[in-house]
Order: C-alpha cells, then sequence, then structure tokens
C-alpha cells in the first residue's frame, strides 16, 4: 500500500458526512456569482447582441441607435479589445466576431444601468449581415467534407485481415443526439477593477486559471493583474470548464472601460443557444464475431459534430477513441476520429468528454448483433469482457480486469437478475399491451487528462494561532462535493477533527496554474496536493510535539485533535500545540503540490497508458412499456460501482445516482432539435427552453434505486485509497436504453434484431416496438405504416452472412 | 407601511419603485433574498419556488407555492410571503424539510434546493396530509393505499405517495440536474408533522390576506387589481387591449421569454365573481379564476375526468396560479384542459358590457389563438352538465411523465349502457389549429357495441382526424399513430379483467 493511499486511525476520509454546504443550499444562504449583484453598487448589466443567421458576414454594425436608449451606458464592439479578440485557447473564437457562425452568436454586448435598459439597447443595435450558406446537420457537414482539428486514427492488430477470417461480419450505421447542460444556474461573472486597474471577476467556472488566462489576453494583461474567484456554481458539468471565459472577458472589458462594476448572468434562452453542448455524433462500422460471439475485429469512423470552433473537441474525440471498447476486448481495431465543422454551438465538455459517446456506440453494436449470434444482451457482454492481462487498444493494461467480472457478478446477484428475468417473461406472456425488461450493462471508464500536464494540482493549507485550518485547493465545487472531500482530506491528514477545516473559496490569487476541475479527477489531484500541504505541516509540529512530549518523531500520532506519544501517557491538544509552534516560530502554513506519476501518451501514435486507473461499475435496469404509446418507466435500477474506498459515501452514492439518471436523459429524454429546414431560421435551436428541451424529472427517478459501492476496492497509489466518481456512473445509464430496446423487442417474435433511436424517447420506442408488432402479427390491425427510418435494404458487407440493417435516427 | 407593501418571512417590506414587470422573483432578489433563483424564467424549473399565503374555502390559510419568476411583483401588495430563507428558526434551526434535505444528500449544487425547500413545506403543511397526523415512522409503507399487484410504490392515477401521506408531485415542477431526485424523495418521505409551535402552522388557522385593490402606473404602463368584476369591466372597456392575467402562467412566460410589455395589464385571479364553484342537480359551474389546485381539491374526485386531467396538467407549482379560464383565455391550440372540457361538453360564460352569454366551448375556438371573445368579454366561468359519462379517460402523449406540454391530448367521455355505446363525446388537443371533438369518431362509436370491431374502425377514423404537424415535440406521423392508438388503448383499459401494471 503506497504512503499517498495508507489511511491513519480514526480518519475523516470514508464517514458520511452531507455536503459541506447543505445548510446553505437548504436555507437559500448560500451565494452563487449572481446572488454578488445585490451586494454590489453601481453594477452595469450586460446583454448580448445575437444575429439571427447560422452562418453570415457583417456588413455594418451600428450601436448608435443603443446609445439612445434610455440607461445604455456602452456598447462593447472589437474595437473595444485592448488585446487579443478571442475567447479560446485555440484561437478560433474571436469574441466579437466578423463573421457569424451559429445561430445566436453575439456580435456586441451592451452595457446598461438597468437589464431592461441594456435588453431594450440590445435590440437597437443595427447590424447589417450578408447570409452564408449553412451546414446544420453533421451529415450535412460530412458531406461537405468540413471537418476542423486533426483526424485521429487508433489501431492495432490487422483489421482486413480479421474480417475476413471472422465467421460472422456485421455492419451499421448509427447517429445520436448531443446534450445541453442544463446546470441550473446559467453562466455568470461579475468584473470588477481596484485602484490600481487591476480585474478581479467572479466567474461561474470549472476552470478559474484559464478564465484569467483569457482575460488577461483580452484585455492585454498579464495573468497576475487578473484574479478569478468561483465561490461555487449551481452545476457546471463540463459546460463551465471553457465556456465561461468569454462571458467573465466581456465583464472585464466592460468593467476596465466605465470603471464600475459589470455583470454578466445569460438568461436560459440566451445561455442554451450560446454555449456549447455534448458532442452528437455520427457512426459507421463493421465488426466481426466468431461463433462463440467474440468481437474479433472493429472497423469504424466515428465523427463528432464539434459546432463552430474546436474548443476541447480534439481530446473529447481522443476520450470517444479511448473508450470505444467500454469493458471489451477488442483484438483487432482500426477507428478513425473526426470532428464535423457545423454552423452549431461549439460543441464542448459534457461529463463524460466522448468516453460516452465512444462507448455508446459499441453497447448499441452488441445488442444489434446479439440476436444474430444467439445471445442474450447479457452473454455477449460478459464474453468479450477484458481477462486479466489484456490491454487496451491504445496499449494499457488493463490493471484490475477481474474487478469487471467481480462488479458485474454482484450487480447480477444483487438486481436478483435470472429470477427477475424469468418473472418478466411470464408477465409478458401475459400482457399482450404492455411489456417488461431487465438489462444489465458494464462501464470502464480510463481516470486522469489525457494531456499529460493537466493531472497537477496545487493547495494553500493555513494553520491560524487558534489552531483552526483554513484550506486552499485549486479546484472548484459544483456540486460533485469536491469541497467535502477536501475537508476531510485535510482534517484526516492533520489528525484533527472536521469540525477544525473550514474550506475557502477558489481562487487564482491563492494557487495559481491549476488545471479544469474536470475529467473526475478533482478529488484525486486537489486530494493529493492538499494532504502534501497538511503533511509539511504535520511534520514541522511533529517535531514541536516530540520536543513537547520527550519522544521520538516517530511515535508522534495526531489524532481527532489530540497529539500522543506511543507507550506514553501524556499528551497534547491541538491548538496548544499549534500555539507553542508559533511561539517556537514554526511556519504554519503550506503550499501542496501533486502530480499523477506514470502517464505517458502520445497523441501522434494514440500509444501510450494515458490513465492512472480504471473505475468499473455496471447497472441493471428494468422497465416497462406501453405498447399503445411507446411511454415507460423505470421500474428498478440496481448499480454496483466501484469508487475505491470511498472517501465520503453520502457524496459518492449521490454522484452515481445523479449521474445515472443525467445519463438517462441524454439516451432517452434529451432531445435537441435544430432546425435544419431551408426556412429564415434554419440552424436555430428550437429546443432552447426547459418547456421544450425537457430535462429528467421526479417522473424519470427509478421507482426502485439500489446502489452499491464496491467493497475492498482499495486503490493504491490515489489519495486515501479512493477513486475518481464524477463521470463513470453516467454510462450506467445504458442499461436504461438497453433494458428499451428488449421491451420493445418483446411486442414481436424471439431473436429479431431491435433497432432504437437515441434518444429513446416514447416515440423512438413505438417505432420500435411497432416494428416488432408487425414482424409478430402481419395482418395486425395497425393504422400506421412502419417506420421510415428502417430501412430494408442496406447491403451486409457479405451477403452470405448476416447482416442487421443500420438505423438511421432522426436527429 | 403606506404605499405597496407585501409581508416577507414575517417582515413589512415596500415594493419600491416596481414597475407593472417587475417580476416577485427579481424584486426579492433586490431585497437580497437570494435563495429564489432564476432557473428558467418560465415556470418549468422551480428554483425560484417561494410560499403565499391563499385563502382556502373555509376562510382559512392554505401555503401554496408558487413560481416567483411568473407572478408580477404588484401581485404581492398587502399579501404574505415565506422564502426559503424564512423557513429556519430564529436560532438557525433548520425547518423539518430543510433539516431533511441537509442529512441525506439532498443537495449537490444547492441552485435548485431553496425552490425544492419551499415546494416541499407547502406540502409539509398541506391540511390533511398526514390524515390523523401521522409519523413518517408508524405510517402504512408507501403506496399501499394505490399499490399495484406486485407492491410495487403507487403510480396509480399519477399519483405517488410516501408513507407520511406526502404527494410526490407537489416537486412535479422542481428539476434537479445533479441529485437523480432519490434522497429528495427520501427526504419528502421522511418529513414528520408540524410541530404544535410550528408558526407557520398555527399561521393556517387565520385567514389569508384578502386581495388588495392596487394600481401602480410607470411611464407608459399600468398594473390594476380591480375591486370587483364591474370595475373590471370598466377598464377593459376603456382599453380593450388590455391584457387580463389570472395566474399569470403564461403571461409571465410571455414578459420573461419573448420581453413583451403590455400597456396595462389586469389581474383578475382574485376576482370574487370569477370565483364561484357550484355542484348543482344538472351541472358543475367553475369559476374561471379558481386555481387547478383550488378545483382539484375542493371536487375532491366527483370528476373523474378531470382527476384524470389534473396529475398530467404542467405541475403543482403551475397548477397553484394556473386557472381554467387561462388555460383557454389563450386560447392554444396544446392547452391540456380543452380536450377534457370538450368531452364534459363545457358552456362557457362569457361576461361583457352588456351583461353575460353562454357559449359552448366546442364553438369557441375559431383558429389558432382565435376566440369568438369579443373585445371587453372575459371569461367569468365554465360549466358542465351533469350526470356525467360512466366511461372517461385523459390520454395525453408527452416526452415525459411530469410537467410537460402534450404532443397529443385525448379527453374522452363515453356512456356505454348494455355494451353499446350510448353516447360518446371526444376531444382532441394538438393535432389542428384548435382543439377540436372528433366528431367523426363520436358518430362511429354511437349506437354501436363495444367491441374490437368497432372500436378497430373508429380508431381508424380517429387517426384521421385533424391535421397534426411536425415539431420539435413529435412527427406528425407519431401523433397521427397515437390518436389511431388511443381508442383501443381506452377500450383495453375499459374491458373487464385488465391486466394490471401499465
Amino acid at each position: 500500500m503506497s504512503h499517498l493511499s495508507q489511511r491513519p486511525a480514526s480518519p475523516s476520509v470514508g464517514l458520511e458526512v452531507p455536503h459541506e454546504s447543505a445548510v446553505g443550499h437548504v436555507t437559500g444562504e448560500a451565494l452563487y456569482t449572481d446572488d454578488l449583484v445585490g451586494r454590489s453598487t453601481g453594477v452595469l448589466h450586460a446583454h448580448p447582441v445575437q444575429a439571427p443567421h447560422a452562418h453570415a458576414r457583417v456588413v455594418r454594425l451600428d450601436p448608435g441607435p443603443a446609445l439612445q436608449v434610455p440607461g445604455v451606458v456602452r456598447v462593447l464592439t472589437a474595437e473595444d479589445v485592448p488585446g487579443v479578440n478571442d475567447a479560446g485557447v485555440k484561437h478560433d473564437e474571436p469574441l466579437f466576431p466578423t463573421e457569424v457562425m451559429y445561430y445566436g452568436h453575439s456580435v456586441a454586448w451592451v452595457l446598461g444601468e438597468t437589464l431592461e435598459a441594456a435588453r431594450l439597447g440590445a435590440a437597437a443595435v443595427e447590424v447589417d449581415y450578408e447570409v452564408l450558406p449553412a451546414l446544420v446537420s453533421v451529415r450535412d457537414a460530412i458531406e461537405a467534407e468540413s471537418f476542423q482539428g486533426a483526424q485521429k486514427t487508433l489501431t492495432r492488430g490487422d483489421v482486413d485481415a480479421s474480417l475476413a477470417d471472422s465467421t460472422h461480419v456485421f455492419t451499421g450505421e448509427f447517429e445520436f443526439s448531443g446534450q445541453e447542460h442544463f446546470y441550473i444556474e446559467t453562466h455568470a461573472s461579475l468584473a470588477t477593477v481596484d485602484e490600481a486597474g487591476q480585474v478581479f471577476v467572479q466567474s461561474s467556472t470549472q476552470h478559474p486559471s484559464e478564465t484569467q488566462e483569457i482575460v488577461a489576453h483580452v484585455l492585454g494583461l498579464h495573468n497576475h493583474e487578473v484574479t478569478v474567484q468561483c465561490l461555487r456554481m449551481g452545476g457546471g458539468f463540463g459546460g463551465k470548464e471553457m465556456q465561461p471565459h468569454g462571458y467573465a472577458a466581456i465583464g472585464a472589458i466592460g468593467a476596465r472601460l466605465t470603471g464600475r462594476p459589470v455583470r454578466v448572468r445569460l438568461t436560459r434562452t440566451q445561455d442554451i443557444t450560446m454555449s456549447g453542448k455534448r458532442h452528437g455524433f455520427h457512426a459507421s462500422w463493421e465488426a466481426g464475431f466468431d461463433d462463440d460471439g467474440r468481437i474479433r475485429a472493429l472497423r469504424a469512423t466515428i465523427t463528432a459534430d464539434g459546432g463552430w470552433s474546436l474548443d476541447l473537441s480534439e481530446p473529447v474525440l481522443a476520450r470517444a477513441l479511448c473508450h470505444i471498447d467500454n469493458a471489451y476486448y477488442i483484438p483487432n481495431v482500426t477507428v478513425l476520429g473526426r470532428i464535423a465543422k457545423s454552423n452549431k454551438t461549439s460543441q464542448t465538455a459534457f461529463r463524460g468528454f466522448g468516453g460516452p459517446q465512444g462507448m455508446l456506440v459499441m453497447e448499441d453494436l452488441l445488442s444489434r448483433v446479439a440476436p444474430a449470434l444467439g445471445l442474450t444482451q447479457e452473454e455477449i457482454r460478459e464474453r468479450n469482457f477484458y481477462a486479466p492481462g489484456e490491454s487496451t487498444p491504445y496499449g494499457q493494461p488493463v490493471r484490475h480486469a477481474e474487478r469487471m467480472h467481480k462488479v458485474w457478478a454482484q450487480v447480477m446477484e444483487q438486481s436478483d437478475f435470472a429470477a427477475r428475468s424469468a418473472q418478466i417473461a411470464e408477465f409478458n406472456a401475459t400482457h399482450e399491451h404492455t411489456k417488461r425488461a431487465i438489462a444489465a450493462t458494464p462501464v470502464k471508464f480510463g481516470i486522469s487528462f489525457n494531456l499529460k500536464a493537466f493531472n497537477q494540482a496545487g493547495a494553500l493549507v493555513l494553520v491560524y494561532k487558534d489552531g483552526s485550518v483554513l484550506v486552499n485547493h485549486g479546484g472548484t465545487e459544483m456540486g460533485q462535493g469536491l469541497h467535502t472531500k477536501m475537508l476531510q482530506v485535510a482534517a484526516t491528514a492533520l489528525g484533527v477533527p472536521l469540525s477544525k477545516v473550514r474550506l475557502a473559496p477558489t481562487r487564482t490569487d491563492k494557487v495559481p496554474n491549476t488545471s479544469a476541475t474536470a475529467a473526475s479527477t478533482g478529488a484525486d489531484l486537489n486530494g493529493g496536493a492538499v494532504k502534501n500541504a497538511c503533511e509539511q505541516i504535520r511534520e514541522r509540529l511533529t517535531q514541536v510535539a516530540a520536543g513537547q512530549l520527550g519522544c521520538p518523531l516517530t511515535d508522534v500520532r495526531f489524532v481527532d485533535g489530540r497529539v500522543t506519544a506511543l507507550g506514553l501517557d501524556t499528551s497534547l491538544d491541538w491548538d496548544d500545540l499549534v500555539n507553542i509552534a508559533y511561539f517556537q516560530r514554526v511556519q504554519l502554513s503550506a503550499s501542496g503540490f501533486y502530480r499523477t506519476e506514470g502517464l505517458h501518451w502520445n497523441a501522434d501514435t494514440f500509444q501510450g497508458e494515458p490513465f492512472k486507473y480504471f473505475a468499473y461499475g455496471a447497472a441493471v435496469t428494468e422497465v416497462e412499456v406501453d405498447g399503445f404509446t411507446g411511454a415507460y418507466r423505470s421500474r428498478r435500477v440496481d448499480i454496483v460501482h466501484d469508487v475505491g474506498d470511498s472517501l465520503s459515501p453520502l457524496i459518492d452514492i449521490g454522484q452515481i445516482e445523479g449521474g445515472y439518471v443525467q445519463g438517462a436523459g441524454w439516451l432517452t429524454l434529451e432531445d435537441l432539435r435544430w432546425d435544419t429546414s431551408d426556412g429564415p431560421h434554419r440552424g436555430r435551436l428550437l429546443t432552447q427552453a426547459a418547456s421544450t428541451y425537457k430535462l429528467p424529472s421526479f417522473s424519470e427517478m427509478p421507482q426502485e434505486f439500489n446502489v452499491t459501492l464496491f467493497e475492498q476496492a482499495h486503490e493504491d497509489g490515489v489519495v486515501y485509497g479512493g477513486k475518481a466518481v464524477g463521470e463513470p456512473p453516467l454510462m450506467l445509464a445504458f442499461a436504461m436504453r438497453e433494458s428499451l430496446r428488449k421491451a420493445a423487442a418483446a411486442f414481436g417474435p424471439d431473436g429479431r434484431m431491435t433497432e432504437l433511436g437515441c434518444p429513446s424517447t416514447p416515440e423512438s420506442v413505438f417505432w420500435a416496438l411497432e416494428a416488432a408488432q408487425l414482424e409478430s402479427e402481419p395482418e395486425t390491425q395497425h393504422t400506421v405504416r412502419p417506420s421510415a427510418t428502417l430501412s430494408s435494404d442496406t447491403p451486409s458487407a457479405s451477403p452470405t452472412r448476416p447482416a442487421p440493417q443500420p438505423v438511421l435516427t432522426a436527429e | 407601511m403606506t404605499g405597496l407593501h407585501a409581508t416577507v418571512n414575517g417582515t413589512a417590506a415596500s415594493l419600491g419603485e416596481i414597475t407593472p414587470h417587475t417580476t416577485a422573483l427579481n424584486w426579492l432578489r433586490a431585497q437580497g433574498l437570494t435563495g429564489a433563483k432564476e432557473g428558467c424564467a418560465e415556470g418549468e424549473c422551480g428554483a425560484c419556488a417561494i410560499l403565499v399565503a391563499r385563502p382556502d374555502e373555509s376562510g382559512n390559510t392554505v401555503w401554496t407555492s408558487v413560481n416567483s419568476c411568473l407572478v408580477p411583483a404588484a401581485a404581492l401588495d398587502g399579501q404574505e410571503v415565506v422564502t426559503s430563507e424564512g423557513l429556519a428558526a430564529d436560532d438557525g434551526t433548520l425547518h423539518p424539510v430543510q433539516q431533511e434535505m441537509a442529512v441525506r444528500g439532498g443537495s449537490q449544487c444547492g441552485y435548485c434546493t431553496p425552490g425544492f425547500v419551499c415546494s416541499m413545506a407547502a406540502e409539509f403543511y398541506r391540511p390533511g396530509r398526514c390524515g390523523g397526523g401521522c409519523g413518517a415512522d408508524e405510517a402504512p409503507a408507501a403506496g399501499t393505499a394505490e399499490g399495484s399487484a406486485d407492491g410495487q410504490p403507487a403510480h396509480a392515477d399519477g399519483h405517488e405517495v410516501g408513507p407520511n401521506g406526502f404527494d410526490l408531485h407537489a416537486l412535479s415542477g422542481n428539476l434537479c440536474r445533479c441529485t437523480g431526485y432519490r434522497p429528495i424523495r427520501d427526504a419528502a418521505y421522511a418529513v414528520g408533522s408540524p410541530g404544535e409551535d410550528d408558526p407557520l402552522a398555527q399561521r393556517r388557522d387565520q385567514p389569508a390576506p384578502p386581495p388588495a385593490a392596487t394600481r401602480i402606473q410607470r411611464e407608459e404602463s399600468e398594473f390594476v387589481r380591480p375591486a370587483d368584476l364591474a370595475e373590471t369591466l370598466e377598464v377593459l372597456a376603456e382599453d380593450p387591449d388590455a391584457t387580463l392575467v389570472a395566474g399569470a402562467t403564461d403571461y409571465g412566460v410571455e414578459i420573461n421569454i419573448r420581453g413583451t410589455r403590455p400597456s396595462r395589464v389586469i389581474a383578475i385571479d382574485r376576482l370574487p365573481e370569477l370565483r364561484t364553484f357550484e355542484i348543482g342537480e344538472d351541472r358543475v359551474e367553475l369559476g374561471a379564476a379558481l386555481t387547478l389546485s383550488e378545483i382539484e381539491r375542493r371536487l375532491a374526485g366527483r370528476v373523474p375526468l378531470l382527476d384524470a386531467l389534473f396529475p398530467q396538467f404542467a405541475s403543482r407549482l403551475i397548477r397553484n396560479g394556473a386557472t381554467l379560464g387561462g388555460n383557454l383565455g389563450t386560447g392554444s391550440p396544446i392547452g391540456d384542459s380543452p380536450p377534457v372540457l370538450l368531452a364534459l361538453e363545457s358552456v362557457l360564460v362569457l361576461a361583457g358590457p352588456g351583461g353575460t352569454r353562454e357559449v359552448p366551448l366546442a364553438d369557441y375556438f375559431t383558429g389558432y389563438r382565435q376566440t369568438v371573445k369579443e373585445p371587453g368579454e372575459l371569461i367569468a366561468a365554465i360549466r358542465f352538465p351533469l350526470p356525467l359519462s360512466t366511461t372517461t379517460a385523459f390520454h395525453k402523449i408527452a416526452k415525459r411523465r411530469f410537467d410537460d406540454i402534450s404532443s397529443v391530448a385525448v379527453g374522452y367521455a363515453l356512456e356505454i349502457s348494455d355494451g353499446v355505446v350510448a353516447k360518446a363525446r371526444i376531444g382532441l388537443g394538438g393535432v389542428a389549429a384548435t382543439p377540436i371533438r372528433a366528431l367523426e369518431t363520436e358518430r362511429a362509436l354511437e349506437g354501436q357495441p363495444w367491441t374490437t370491431e368497432t372500436v378497430r374502425h373508429a380508431a381508424s377514423l380517429l387517426a384521421a382526424e385533424g391535421t397534426p404537424m411536425d415539431d420539435h415535440r413529435a412527427s406528425s406521423r407519431y401523433r397521427a399513430a397515437m390518436l389511431g392508438t388511443s381508442l383501443r388503448k381506452l377500450h383495453a383499459e375499459s374491458a373487464p379483467s385488465q391486466e394490471v401494471g401499465a
């Protein structure tokens, strides 16, 4: 067991404690960025001027009429940018564009004494556009060969030879939607300048250091002249990793120009029409299997719909490629990954970061081909699990592969899978119009940033003379419980009760050069840094204590706020020891640092060991589907998930449940629709409100929801033996979609391949079940023609072999 | 305190310089009460939920949860409001719903939490929630009252109720993006009964504040709450283009999302003449300004078709404000009440300068958001005849079961005697520019035996009623298909010895 992962006696980590801000949450007293506006005076409000075209050139922009609107103070345009007119890190995102790249792109911002004045001012800005042709769907972009960034290939073995040798070869195509983050708190920032012209931006950002850097480069300042603080976020999910920077920069420009605080807080409509989303993907594939249902070869092309600029599309694509295997050993692989450039919002990080999309291609593929191989969904999955000793296509040994088998066996047992399958078969035999189904899917997810440099973190721990402890670290709190875990880590490392430790808001002038709180790494990285800082302090205090207690250094113990020596009756109170140390002129603060060891990655060859470890999990979902409508309910979900030795069980279970439901939302409910017509609003997001873009609500909560943390799961080499938990559980929701597929299939004859659109809305499920019904009862009284999206004449890869038909899902 | 004012968390606060278009949410936040948040600005997410003191039919007060993003601040004049900040005791002791939410992991990012807490508190204080004042421990197991045969929690009639009588639909208008809801449900089902000394529980025994006659004029816009119907009609006669506002659940969206700024707003939700409730020998009359929640509570299940509608009509937060008059007044083709009210053969009572007149609902809609209502008229009441048909159902097709807008809605009221369809009334929403009656289908059913053959034929006619469109909610093909399957579903579910579940 490594020093990093070993837990001392009586640790605070592992305790089931509520969120550190829970009381502030329930009373409404916890503050978010926009709550600060009323506490500042003279605040100006910013409102964007959004272009009503998906692609156009700005021919003329006249702010004059806006300045006539009462209460309008200033109109911000490209001319007001003292530094670089760019909101990103790839230099492909002009903050004030001359070419409109998507419907709703902001071409100017208006500052007003009130939001109403700014809104009316924005409506008064005169802009003339020259409308240009727009690529809206990923298919449009592929057809036009409109791509951006590098194309990457993941490859191992000999796919051609292996496909030729495979006894079963299938081809397919699959297109599926992205997802809107819909954090309940929209993007918000509040910028002020101090007496020296230095900028202080409070921002709802997952990446304060990058927000700082972008604000600095837009303003032409050095990083040390800009400070960014994030109190907490009302949800992030990846949507506030890259996207907040431009809004923070708008506020900062306004504050520098006017000398007044400037608030940028997007309305929901602005947020959803301007900010990036999870990438939708298109995939085409060819897969070879042996007679036992083992996959021998996979050739695929996956295309991420990146939207108008690169943003994080390249690393998202990399993660999609690195997760197309999910939990399965594929000996021969060639997958080409591309990023389409389309006239939509710039798609970005979203919980799972491409991993879910890569895995979805494989999970969909396995379910489609299983009937042709005479296997159940669960059989084909289990047969293809990695065995210990095998490696991923990118060359990383799958450490703890046996855990996947154990997790799977446990979830099967916990869910009583076999017995319930039999009950369901009985139910279905006696219910013509209602069918139930149960399905299981696995998750294997790699933890670490693919980019090695990001795998570092810093912390600043201050111990005051009264023994109280203040912890700063580089991670941000968005609801995932990071701050709670960091308090537990600090209390554990110092051997003090949790009540001694307080957490300060994340600020770039406390911990510099931080990475985004992303890729599920927040606790691993920042926990390592917090622990390191605490240990520096504890080491110094150990010397003081040994002197006071009269014992060797190695005999000093810090437990629950008492400092003892092995075998001695005397002990010291933590507070007293700290005070003594002060008078002995011992430094009571420390800056901590952590970097993840053992990573290497070649982004050109797509080979290496980019992940510190893998997180494993499996879910079993039972649904019930109404044959008349396709409407469904989630009756029961069982999950076994590997979080290592949990740092904070209440937090971890919350992440698992929340991740599952968010994943189920992506796969079954949330429906991003863009105007793909040639009408005047081509490219406009049609589902741009909570009334049209439906998130899971209470009605989507599984009626019974059993989550079990995998036990004896200590992860060596990670802080206190825990594992990352933010992203992996999202992909447990594949079980929901697969159980819907099975339930739809149950309306038809056995052994039939069932295709299902994604998101698998009631309408999609209805078409799937109706197709099944039509095969079951050819003379049935259906009044509606079968779905036209299910084509029946697609050639298979080899005419002598069974092949499923591809499904083209509606966007 | 003189001038417009409201009582917030027990303290009088001046409404100050609000405009007619200032929302209650923005006013509260400007007071430093930032617990209520704006998540969507259209009454869909509930992050802005607060409690208001509303009268019940016996002269007491009901703590009622509403979306403060939709309510005009001017409508708070003279009213009492409680926000998440006002629920904890002065010494900081958390309110029972806050306590359960905090310790059970009911909050993650916390942004939606104050709204959940307010919705949950309203249900916590709902009279009769616990029957004899049950605690969570001594209560029957979840859902046994309505549980299905296999012991799953009850979902019958769209209700799900905890062992403490907590109706989960109280939270149907609150969205959480973090938790997956399970810990919030556990918190809701864990709260006990209000204590003897709970001030908000005690407050229920006193009358709610009466409506205040309010008038504010700011530059070119005005908000007026007339004292009675006569004054309302006078104001309306002066300015037939004035916007009538009851629950503001549509108006608020217009203000927030579409930037509409009506020059004159007339608040009619508290007019006594519009709040009638009568169940007579041969008809029911529902005042147009009664909220859906009030109607639900007062009918208490006596009109099964309406009872089928309520849990599917938006959310509790919306039903606490929304009125039938509003749902019909906007003339939307996808309102959920018209299909049901058409099936009930409803008649609208329109009040105007010349008195009142009755218009059958079937004749009321004339085109997309167009009706026979004349300028200067308003909907005073909805009437429908008794006795009610015995076989009724409301089928709503939507992506989400709670709080969604229907892509297709069908209301059925069939009289089936001795196996023959004696009478059929079917209302449709979402399949044409207006809500319509499925007249051909009705004719094909009436006088025919209620058999698979009859239903098969009638279903094929129903599938062709209306001209469904393609949009982001559903394809036209799916809408037509849903019309076709709907009657077969009704038949399957109304035939004897039906399957359980579904």
